[in-house]
């Protein structure tokens, strides 16, 4: 195990998607600021997501011609496990946005307490979760929320089910039975694809019929925060697993080697973690 | 005071490890010129690349504090307008932090930690440069938001919000997205330095073998990758303010304004030790080295670190004692926010008791580290006074406050960073800094820094507000010995830039082991370092180190 340790040589990726973020950033800025600058976020989105794939398939690559070892596995697992729960420190500012105002800020803005001031400002205002009526009659709360037993309930069981599905693929994979694997990650694709479009279904609902929007007070805030930012994840989750898909028909992965496959899979996993939380404190609390 | 010389058998530990060979093969022909320093992927240059970019930033933030220092020089107003100078002041705070601390840290990390551990590099080299690159590209973005219409950010570095919402200037998006960008930087270094230092050892070496630069990086980088995304997720909260109608921070919508800087200072104070707990491991390695004895209790370093850090995540609203905190809330900050000052002090007495009965040299790296000891202690000691409640109450947004964080931050910080960059420029380069220089760069310093911010402290308990372009007149000598005190430590700054072209230039040979008491792996491999070090993982022998 000595000696072996892959330093890659140099690598124009890493320069180019910092110029790429750096034009979708911009681009992005012009656009909310000055309603204008379109295109340049997209060549932005685009160039980012073009070098992230030549990058990937640079590391593709190096690891199929046999140029890592067991340490440098070592290495992606600490790296993604540890951007993993950075991901889980992102949401935790959500998540503790949303106790904080359920806890602390509205029973505030009702009166309770010795530091209950801001009950001068709106005095008639009465506390209760979710916020239909926000201190300031200038902000619309939502009309209605949802029944957590409806949509929300049925995504719950196609991520509990997509969770279960990826570890059956993963599980096919390690004993090379690599049509089984096929087919439950497709199974598992499938369902990601069917969490989005719910989702989609609830938001025009949200906005439609609900009144739930971003500009609903803080309940509009906090569960389009949640919601959206895993719903980008889903995404994400989605064509992260679409692209072990392609390799497994590609015959990449071996049946003991093969660590992007299992990066996904914890990807998603934590995916899943995250909705049964939104679940129970978005919807069912 | 004549440096001490080099020891004449630089190797005489040379079984503890052995460097790596310089072998050609695996490394094609290098791109020459720029394109070398844009696609590369190794530690060293990397390293280099995060020095040269903090050091500039370091002027760039020097210079509006200039403009800061220059206004208030006198009472009233007569440079600047109060507009502007509340854009220096936040962007001041900004490019100090997020751009010449940081980045100044994490460059000695590339540099050093696989010197320290063994490694061939780190474990993720093309992510490395990644991190790396990111940041020009939001420092440029965020220095451009003082160009556009409305000015640059003007809220203060804490931007709280609706300062920073409501009544921001149009630029603040621009501000939130550069941030997102440096934040980004920075947790995949932290993930990178983490995954080097847990995986990435040379055999043999246990995780109490590791110098305490390396323990206090790994524990730093644990910090960064737990709180950087709190800083996304809480600027990602005012972009949505600001452009989507969304009410976080807005009372009139059920948000509430206090739980901005919850959510910032929960990043914010684990924050403060990012910058400082790397210092601590410099210092830790300085010190042995000049007073010739192992370090004072290394397990209880370790673990008085690892306390700091995790105490860090419980004290946030010690910054918040004012907003109306609940009275249990006050209490809880105060005590928990007093604890620290226990393994804090676990570290100063150990450093204090690596000193004792040395055969101690003052060479300048030495002298920084022992200014680091002392004033950082009483930067410790005036935010134990701030830790206070009922007595905050009265320091709050003072100049006291300023005082007490710029002794942590410049001679706390920056002193160490300056003493880190003393002690491992003869690695870097192979020469030794033009010892003279130095010393005359230290104790310009040493009196800029005290003249500049100890009147602050009396200014500030006397009741001068920061943040304020103009004061009333009973504060304006102390003033006046601030500003001398900036101009004159702002000018002895460029002697160190002197010291550092001339190091790299030229100066006499360092050999390998370029100190006498250095013990550590990196004075093993040959100075200057050559480009590729320990590609065969050397053996290490834990008999020479720590216990």
């Amino acid at each position: 195990m000595s000696g072996g340790y892959y330093v890659p040589a140099t690598s124009r990726w890493p320069i180019l998607a910092s110029l790429a973020l750096g034009a979708m950033m911009v681009g992005t800025g012009i656009k909310l600021v000055y309603d204008t600058g379109t295109p340049l976020m997209l060549i932005g989105v685009i160039s980012v997501m073009t070098v992230m794939g030549l990058w990937f398939r640079d590391v593709i690559r190096e690891s199929m011609s046999g140029l890592y070892d067991a340490q440098m596995d070592r290495s992606f697992r600490w790296g993604m496990g540890w951007f993993i729960f950075s991901e889980v420190m992102f949401f935790a500012a959500f998540f503790g946005a949303l106790f904080y105002v359920r806890t602390f800020a509205i029973p505030w803005l009702g009166g309770e307490g010795a530091k209950g001031v801001s009950a001068l400002l709106w005095p008639e205002f009465v506390a209760h979760w979710p916020l239909f009526n926000p201190p300031d009659s200038a902000v619309l709360g939502p009309e209605r929320v949802f029944s957590p037993w409806q949509l929300p309930l049925v995504n719950t069981l196609i991520l509990v089910t997509s969770s279960i599905t990826l570890t059956v693929a993963h599980e096919a994979l390690k004993l090379g039975e690599r049509k089984t694997c096929k087919h439950w990650l497709t199974g598992t694709v499938l369902l990601g694809c069917c969490f989005i479009v719910i989702q989609g279904v609830e938001y025009y609902e949200a906005y439609h019929h609900y009144g739930i929007t971003l500009e609903a007070g803080i309940f509009g805030a906090t569960f389009f925060i949640l919601t959206g930012f895993h719903g980008v994840h889903v995404i994400v989750g989605t064509i992260i697993l679409a692209s072990m898909l392609a390799r497994i028909w590609k015959g990449h992965f071996a049946n003991d080697q093969h660590f992007g496959f299992e990066a996904s899979c914890w990807y998603w996993h934590f995916v899943d973690v995250v909705w049964v939380g939104l679940f129970i404190f978005v919807y069912v609390f | 005071m004549a440096p001490k010389l080099p020891p004449q058998h630089s190797l005489q530990h040379s079984s503890t490890a052995v460097a790596g060979g310089h072998s050609q093969h695996g490394h094609a022909a290098q791109p020459k010129g720029i394109m070398r320093w844009l696609l590369t992927t190794n530690h060293k240059e990397i390293g280099s690349l995060y020095l040269i970019f903090s050091l500039v930033m370091f002027f760039v933030g020097g210079m509006f504090a200039l403009v800061v220092r220059a206004e208030l020089f006198q009472p009233g107003l007569q440079l600047v307008e109060p507009e502007f100078f509340n854009q220096m002041t936040t962007m001041h705070g900004l490019i100090m932090v997020f751009a010449a601390v940081m980045p100044a840290f994490t460059g000695l990390a590339n540099w050093m930690i696989p010197l320290q551990i063994g490694a061939p590099d780190m474990a993720l080299p093309r992510l490395n440069n990644f991190s790396f690159w990111l940041l020009p590209v939001a420092f440029t973005l965020l220095l451009s938001t003082l160009f556009m219409p409305g000015g640059g950010p003007n809220f203060g570095w804490t931007f709280y919000a609706p300062l920073s919402t409501t009544y921001a200037p149009p630029s603040t998006t621009f501000f939130i997205l550069a941030l997102h960008i440096a934040g980004i930087s920075s947790i995949l270094g932290a993930i990178n330095i983490i995954a080097t230092i847990l995986n990435m050892r040379a055999p043999g070496m246990r995780m109490m073998d590791m110098p305490l630069f390396v323990w206090t990086w790994l524990i730093t980088a644990f910090l960064l990758i737990a709180v950087m995304p709190v800083l996304a997720g809480v600027i990602t909260m005012m972009l949505m303010d600001i452009n989507f109608g969304t009410s976080f921070f807005d009372a009139a919508g059920g948000g509430d304004p206090v739980l901005f800087q919850h959510l910032f200072w929960f990043f914010g104070h684990p924050e403060v030790y990012i910058m400082i707990l790397p210092a601590f491991g410099i210092v830790s390695a300085i010190i042995p080295t000049f007073a010739r004895k192992p370090l004072f209790g290394y397990a209880s370093m370790v673990y008085a670190t690892a306390a700091i850090a995790l105490l860090s995540f419980l004290v946030w609203a010690h910054h918040m004692f004012i907003v109306g905190l609940p009275l249990t809330a006050e209490l809880f900050f105060m005590y928990s926010t007093m604890l620290i000052a226990v393994p804090t002090g676990v570290k100063v007495f150990n450093w204090v008791t690596t000193l004792f009965r040395g055969s101690i040299s003052f060479e300048s790296p030495m002298l920084f580290a022992l200014a680091f000891v002392v004033l950082f202690t009483i930067g410790g000691f005036s935010g134990l006074m701030l830790a206070i409640a009922p007595a905050d109450f009265q320091y709050h947004d003072t100049y006291f406050v300023v005082a007490h964080f710029h002794y942590v931050l410049v001679p706390g910080a920056i002193f160490a960073i300056m003493a880190g960059v003393y002690y491992w420029l003869p690695k870097w380069t192979g020469h030794y800094p033009n010892e003279r220089l130095a010393q005359c760069h230290f104790w310009c310093s040493i009196i800029g820094v005290n003249l500049t911010f100890f009147p602050m402290h009396f200014a500030g308990l006397a009741g001068m507000p920061r943040r304020i372009p103009d004061y009333a007149l009973q504060f304006a000598d102390f003033n006046l010995l601030s500003s001398i005190g900036a101009f004159f430590f702002g000018a002895s700054q460029l002697i160190f830039v002197l010291v550092v072209v001339m190091c790299v230039r030229g100066g006499k040979k360092a050999p390998a082991k370029a100190w006498e008491g250095a013990e550590d792996l990196e004075w093993s491999v040959p100075s200057p370092a050559p480009l590729h070090t320990f590609e065969t993982p050397p053996v290490f022998n834990r008999t020479h180190h720590h216990d």
